[in-house]
């Protein structure tokens, strides 16, 4: 198990993502063999240890299973153990020679869409599963919808429990016709059809011998090889201003660095910047990188300090972005929003609105629509939204924020709202202009 | 014992990697990610600080905090929840770092609360369930809002759930039904007065990244972590040490091995493993190649029950 990956620059270019690393989530209805999957892929990617693997078979032996539950490995909550299902979100990590991976391994019932948006939030790729004997059933459809929502770049659908429909080539392809059709109208980009057995193993690590009409990758063959997008290089440059370092002392007397992650595009010192919201323009003096001083650029992700011409009143919650395709400063938001708290949110409910490192009173104006899982349909007028209701809202915030459309851009065209009283997180948001 | 790798503290922030053109590998991702967590929690909080013990993940924390606000100094000081079983090695490192970056260090004594009797040790002996109070009183003798602590989601499949903010009521408590939705890399840090965060930057990281990770930045290290001839006995499969803790008991025999620490803990608890690993690099291979966890391999106190870790974190517990 090795996973330092030692990339040059030839690998994947100036402003690529970095391909050592891939975040997926993990979409499944109850009973489809979630946490089998997820078990199964540690297991026989070597990453379940010997006194892990001890545990869970020592508890499957008191349950009276024949063999290890690997479903075990991964239901850690007593609750979920009891009950034998997910609750919340958990984050597993292995690795292969080709990459490093970061699970989110989310909840399958309907009680807990906003679970599965959480994980598809920082996912570059889903799994969605689907239990070969009962194909594409309204929970499908609805992960198919989140992942839509989410901007996650990539789907795989993995038919799963191909075993007990004796591995038959007609099952899976019409599953896999039926959700790609699907997903192509809910404008998914690219879906990878796997048809997988997580309880025998088949085609999730090593290919299987009984689909041999399956000519394409198992599933961790293509988690290995599926290529990042990642943030194109003309990605337009955004910072939100985090912290701002003075430290006032003898060598650094003048220092005032502006602290930051990158999230798209390029800096470069000497580039011209507009600071949002206020909107005046200047240029960078310098950029440092954690202790190095005058880096020669900053890509997306990277944790920076930026430096500027001139001495700027600029704080924590602003904005540095490039000249060119700035965010639009507005006070009136539209977004597609998942609720999260179990109190319902209104219109006319005050919040706080915080995107980015900017937080900001805002009123929520008016409910547009409320989407009907069953359906998909847009319902307009809802009266409230509910825990775990995906619908369209507009807000007025106190002070000018600047927005990306979410399509654009995830980390500034997302948002959160927040219970002013208890700090409670109410709401997910991502931007759009249009309804 | 390399010396090479072994050079430097925390508070040296000069980088070797990635002078210019970048070659981003994964550690470069998840140094990003937890500076960026660093930021967040030092920027919403009023009073954090950082838990440390002088364990490697702890040692970690230090070195990211450091970098995260260079050149201004780390804006927050440092808590060590001592059980008073500590390795001598642990202690010294710990006050030579301290002493060299100069960050304010505060002690929270579990040996303070027996004496006093709020505390009542163990029939077993072990103190690590102990350092709850401690920590709690330390909590809000100091109002603390925000703690650094070095928790991996890989440690553990109760810590697998644990998010990077994470609200604690006013005793302290975990509830892992009632958690915040984390989403993107928007952490929410409000909280009412009396409960407090925890703040964990290593959340993504696993055992070998921060192996690999004080490799590549030459992050001094304690030496019990490097194989050395030590004095041990065996206890429940564990390679312990003998001391003031109350160990060998009668019929525990003592014997010389060559061994080194996975983890540094309370040493009533914390086992020494088999190994000849005197070089971070050695190390790195011992740990890719190992077939137990580091908790599986080293912890006591998470195998007294199925869901030993989980419980511990309810009550307070990192």
């Amino acid at each position: 198990m090795t996973t330092e990956l030692h990339a040059t620059e030839a690998d994947f270019g100036e402003a690529a993502a970095p391909a050592a690393l891939l975040r997926l989530a993990t979409a499944g209805s109850v009973d489809d063999g979630k946490s089998t999957l997820v078990g199964r892929l540690l297991h026989d990617t070597k990453q379940v240890f010997a006194d892990q693997l001890d545990a869970v078979e020592r508890v499957s032996r008191e349950r009276g299973l024949d063999g290890a539950d690997l479903a075990l490995l991964t239901d850690g909550l007593r609750a979920e153990r009891e009950q034998g299902i997910t609750i919340d979100v958990a984050y597993r990590y292995f690795a292969t020679p080709a990459r490093r991976f970061i699970l989110a391994d989310t909840p399958g019932h309907v009680q807990y869409t906003r679970n599965m948006v959480t994980g598809a939030s920082t996912a570059q790729l889903t799994v969605v599963l689907v239990d070969a004997r009962h194909g594409v059933v309204e929970q499908t459809r609805r992960h198919a919808a989140v992942a839509a929502l989410l901007r996650v770049p990539h789907v795989v659908l993995a038919v799963n429990k191909m075993d007990l429909v004796d591995y038959q080539e007609h099952v899976f392809a019409a599953i896999a016709e039926e959700f790609t059709a699907y997903a192509r109208e809910l404008g998914v980009p690219a879906v990878t059809a796997i048809p997988i057995s997580a309880l025998r193993g088949d085609n999730v690590v090593e290919p299987s011998a009984h689909t041999d009409w399956y000519g394409g990758p198992t599933l961790l063959e293509h988690l290995e090889t599926v290529e990042l997008d990642g943030d194109p290089a003309d990605s337009p440059a955004r910072m939100p201003v985090q912290y701002v370092l003075r430290p006032q002392r003898e060598e650094f007397r003048d220092y005032r660095g502006y602290a930051g992650q990158v999230t798209s595009g390029v800096f470069r010192p000497g580039d011209e910047v507009v600071l949002l919201p206020a909107g005046r323009r200047t240029t960078i003096a310098g950029i440092d990188r954690l202790g190095e001083q005058d880096v020669e650029l900053a890509l997306a992700e990277d944790s920076v300090t930026i430096r500027l011409a001139e001495e700027i009143d600029l704080a924590r919650g602003d904005l540095i972005a490039a000249v060119e395709r700035a965010p639009r400063v507005t006070q009136e938001v539209t977004a597609t929003v998942c609720h999260l708290a179990d109190r319902p949110l209104r219109a006319g409910d005050r919040v706080l609105l915080r995107h980015g490192t900017a937080t900001v009173k805002a009123l929520v104006r008016s409910l547009d629509s409320v989407l009907d899982l069953q359906t998909l349909r847009r319902e307009p007028g809802p009266e409230a939204l509910h825990a775990n209701d995906i619908g369209r809202v507009t807000l007025r915030t106190a002070a000018p924020l600047p927005l990306d459309d979410y399509t654009e851009h995830r980390r500034t065209g997302s948002f959160l709202l927040v219970d002013e009283a208890d700090g409670t997180t109410l709401t997910a948001g991502m931007v759009s202009a249009e309804h | 014992m390399t010396t090479a790798t072994r050079t430097g503290t925390p508070a040296d922030t000069g980088t070797p990697a990635r002078t210019g053109a970048p070659a981003r590998t994964h550690l470069d991702a998840l140094e990003a990610e937890a500076v960026h967590v660093f930021r967040e929690a030092a920027a919403q909080f009023e009073r954090p600080v950082l838990l440390f013990s002088g364990g490697k993940d702890s040692i970690v924390m230090l070195h990211l905090a450091a970098k995260a606000f260079w050149p201004a100094k780390v804006p927050f000081g440092l808590l060590h929840v001592d059980t008073g079983h500590n390795f001598p090695e642990v202690l010294a490192y710990r006050d030579r770092v301290v002493a060299a970056t100069g960050v304010r260090l505060d002690v929270a004594r579990v040996q303070d609360f027996i004496d006093d009797g709020r505390l009542r040790e163990r029939p077993d002996g072990t103190r690590n369930p102990l350092q709850t109070v401690p920590l709690l009183d330390a909590i809000a003798t100091h109002r603390f809002d925000a703690l650094f602590g070095g928790g991996r989601r890989d440690e553990e499949k109760a810590r697998a759930k644990e998010r990077v903010f994470s609200l604690r009521d006013e005793f302290g408590q975990w509830d892992p039904r009632r958690q915040r939705p984390e989403l993107w890399s928007l952490y929410n840090g409000r909280h009412s007065p009396g409960e407090h965060v925890r703040v964990f930057p290593l959340s993504n990281w696993t055992e070998l990244d921060v192996w690999q990770y004080i490799e590549r930045e030459g992050i001094e290290l304690p030496e019990i972590y490097f194989a050395h001839q030590r004095e041990v006995f065996s206890r429940h499969g564990m390679w312990l040490t003998a001391g003031e803790w109350g160990g060998p008991a009668e019929g525990e025999r003592v014997e010389t091995r060559r061994v080194r620490y996975r983890t540094v803990g309370d040493m009533s608890c914390t086992g020494a493993v088999d190994s000849d690993a005197a070089t971070l690099t050695e190390i790195i291979a011992e740990i890719a190649a190992s077939t137990l966890t580091e908790r599986g391999a080293t912890r006591a106190d998470d195998k007294l029950s199925e869901a030993a870790m989980e419980d511990r974190k309810r009550e307070g517990y990192f």
